[in-house]
């Protein structure tokens, strides 16, 4: 069965593009054939009952299944049309340009300066310690937690919050100026509070990134994202505007699952 | 009768009380209308047999102890006892002679007189078996028919087992704990005795070490005493030297056998490094003395050495290094793999390669752990005697020369105990002082380390 696409939807400008993606972890195929293109602008949400592989493929967009022996990748993936699975990538520039935010919050046990100047410290963007505070206070004011931590940078960054702890890996990622940042479930440790924080966060970022957010949360899906696809099985169902998958649902699976039917 | 008797009489007994207690404890069961017990007959059967035994053991272990005195009373009381020298040496020679006869140790007595012992003894010693024998199925008896007894159906005969091998359990790891304790007292009061002949500034802060068994034990030359070349050579052999092997290829390896080496190879690499632990340290003795320093002064006279000797604390320290690195690899490997993994995909997903997401981000949440292992290895490597004691010398020297011979505390030890000194010389004490200082040094290094890792292991909780 091939992936029912929205007719309407009339994307241009991919900023990142599957085609006929497969991911097996030993012998068993845990994504089916998957093709998606990741638009430049807006928010793109991951949604589907557990274990569908959501987060597999998320991972394959800034190979971290690399760091899985037994994951096997087969197809192509593009950023700005050039294969990232091609030999000879760098890896390492690639993991620059497409961050990721995990779902538990896992800040270094260094201070939060340290936490916001890893990447920009292995990279190399910063000339100077100026350029360096420079770059964290900009990484911290994207990320809204500025006012809160400025006169304790030299504190651990894992002593703040659950929630400041996810802005403050956001604030990580950002520091490296990626052009996709990919979030898995970034809200599922947080209370309400702090997830209606990090939602604000990826909206003011939405236009400066590509956002890629796997999500539990139909409503939160519904806020945030612009684009969203339906993942059931390793496959993926579904893919359109936000506003239709949720309203105009296509297949039946979808409309199951999004009325709480299953999964 | 001999204790080992008297505990295998018990034995016995207790297998007699155990068939007993499960006889009945099925027989309960038989007649319960839904055929089920509060506890398993074998629990039943354990109850009995326990209170048969503990109590006989207790007993053996106490009667062992007073037996021997009671004989002796007893002999003395018999009518041939005016007869024996009031005190002394050749009062105890007689009663020995006859004692050895009396019960088959010996053939014949030098002493004439004591040939009128032999026989009181052998009553006595009869005598006081038949107690022994008595008692021991008196309270094997009482014990087992007080618990037979209280076998019902619904007799939580399981709970009280539990509580008795919990009791057994505690018993024996009080042993451990009181031996410790028991070396320690015994330690510090020798220590003081020595502290009393020398003092303990002289001692701690002095830097000429050469006790002379042979000199005036009442009036010990305190500038002999000073004990600072021996701390400097432990801690250059055992904390420098060592180390400086160890803590390098120890990280190494246990940052190769996490992050690097397949799951294959691991698991053929880290037991293989854990043999390095369990290599008798005599055999890393030889290996020093007869291959590595040997090797070390060639190559140092090839070097246009002079002062080059066969007995270097190089080659100690070198080898010590070489036995300790399972110590530091081990703690380590289990640090490092304790980070959590998310703390390497994060640094993974930044961008970071696998070498920057070592050093930059593992081996720095790993610290703690790492930094604990190493003093473990430390204590390890400072009370260390064979190799030392093989490849470095006795010959007290400080110097900052690593090819010069050097000792250590541990070597002056068995040094000061073995030599000729009397055993209440200062020479002979010193070893006490010095086995003090070291007890405590290690002690000190061990609570810290183990604080440090329980610190450690609650962070990521
Ligand atoms: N490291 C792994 N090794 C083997 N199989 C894996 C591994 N990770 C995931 N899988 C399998 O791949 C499938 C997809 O897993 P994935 O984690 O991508 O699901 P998911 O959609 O993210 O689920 P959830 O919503 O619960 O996070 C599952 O069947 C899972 O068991
Ligand atoms: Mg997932």
């Amino acid at each position: 069965m091939v992936t029912v696409v929205h007719p309407n939807l009339t994307d241009t400008d991919a900023k990142m593009s599957a085609r006929d993606v497969s991911v097996f972890y030993g012998e068993k195929k845990a994504i089916d054939n998957v093709s998606i293109d990741i638009p430049t602008k807006y928010v793109t949400a991951f949604i589907g009952p557990s274990g569908c592989g959501k987060s597999t493929f998320l991972r394959t967009l800034n190979r971290m299944n690399d760091t899985i022996p037994s994951a096997r990748v087969e197809g192509e993936i593009m950023l700005d049309g050039e294969d990232i699975y091609r030999s000879g990538m760098d890896v390492v520039q690639l993991r620059a340009r497409v961050g990721m935010v995990f779902q538990k919050p896992n800040p270094f046990p260094k201070s939060i300066y340290e936490n916001i100047a890893y990447g920009p410290k292995i990279h190399g963007l910063a000339e100077s310690k100026d350029e360096l505070d420079a770059v964290v206070e900009k990484s911290l004011r994207r990320a809204g937690l500025w006012e809160e931590v400025k006169d304790r940078l030299q504190d651990s960054g894992t002593a703040l919050s659950g929630g400041q702890q996810q802005r403050l890996c956001i604030a990580r990622a950002i520091a490296v100026d990626p052009e996709v940042i990919l979030m898995d479930e970034p809200c599922s440790a947080l209370d309400p509070i702090a997830t209606a924080k990090i939602e604000e966060l990826i909206d003011d970022l939405n236009g400066r990134y590509a956002i890629v957010i796997v999500t539990h949360s139909m409503q939160q899906a519904a806020r945030v994202s612009q684009r969203t696809a339906f993942f059931h099985l390793g496959k993926m169902v579904e893919y359109g505007r936000t506003s239709d998958i949720f309203t105009n649902p296509l297949e039946q699976r979808t409309q199951d699952y999004i009325t709480g039917r299953y999964g | 009768m001999s204790p080992t008797l008297l505990l295998l009489l018990a034995l016995g007994l207790g297998l007699a009380g155990w068939l007993a207690a499960r006889a009945r404890a099925w027989s309960f069961r038989r007649a319960s209308p839904d055929g089920r017990l509060a506890s398993l007959p074998s629990y039943h059967a354990w109850y009995v047999a326990l209170w048969i035994v503990l109590p006989v053991v207790i007993f053996v272990a106490a009667w062992s102890a007073i037996a021997p005195g009671l004989v002796t009373q007893a002999v003395l009381a018999s009518p041939a006892a005016d007869q024996l020298p009031a005190f002394g040496f050749q009062r105890q020679t007689i009663l020995n002679e006859a004692r050895a006869v009396a019960t088959g140790a010996a053939q014949g007595v030098f002493n004439p007189l004591a040939n009128e012992f032999v026989e009181p003894y052998r009553q006595a010693i009869g005598k006081y078996n038949w107690i022994g024998i008595i008692v021991t199925v008196l309270i094997a008896f009482l014990g087992g028919v007080w618990a037979f007894l209280r076998l019902k159906p619904d007799f939580a005969a399981r709970n009280r087992v539990e509580k008795i091998v919990m009791a057994i359990l505690l018993g024996a790891s009080l042993v451990a704990i009181l031996t410790t304790l028991g070396i320690f007292v015994s330690l510090v009061f020798e220590t003081i005795r020595f502290f009393g002949m020398v003092n303990p500034i002289d001692f701690l802060f002095g830097t000429h070490w050469g006790p002379d068994p042979m000199a005036n034990a009442a009036n010990p030359d305190p500038t002999r005493y000073g004990a600072i070349p021996l701390f400097w050579g432990t801690l250059f052999i055992g904390a420098i030297i060592a180390m400086i092997v160890a803590i390098p290829l120890g990280l190494m390896s246990a940052i190769y056998l996490t992050q690097y080496a397949n799951p294959k190879l691991r698991a053929w690499v880290k037991p293989a490094l854990e043999i390095l632990a369990g290599v008798p340290t005599v055999v890393y003795g030889y290996f020093a003395a007869l291959t590595i320093a040997p090797a070390i002064r060639d190559f140092a006279i090839s070097l246009g050495a002079s002062s080059a000797s066969s007995e270097s604390a190089l080659a100690a320290g070198l080898v010590m290094g070489v036995m300790i690195i399972p110590f530091v690899s081990s703690m380590a490997d289990d640090s490092i793999a304790a980070v959590p993994q998310a703390m390497r995909d994060g640094s993974l997903a930044m961008g970071a390669t696998t070498n920057e997401t070592i050093r930059r981000v593992l081996v720095p949440a790993a610290l703690p752990g790492i930094v604990a292992g190493v003093m473990l290895a430390v204590s390890r490597a400072i009370g260390e005697t064979m190799i030392v004691v093989m490849a470095a010398s006795t010959a007290a020297n400080l110097s900052a020369n690593p090819l010069e011979s050097m000792t250590t505390v541990t070597v002056q030890i068995v040094a000061m105990l073995t030599g000729e000194g009397s055993f209440d010389h200062p020479a002979t004490l010193s070893a006490f002082a010095l086995g003090f200082v070291l007890f405590l040094v290690t002690l000190g290094l061990n609570f810290i380390a183990l604080r440090v890792v329980k610190r450690f292991r609650e962070a990521y909780e």
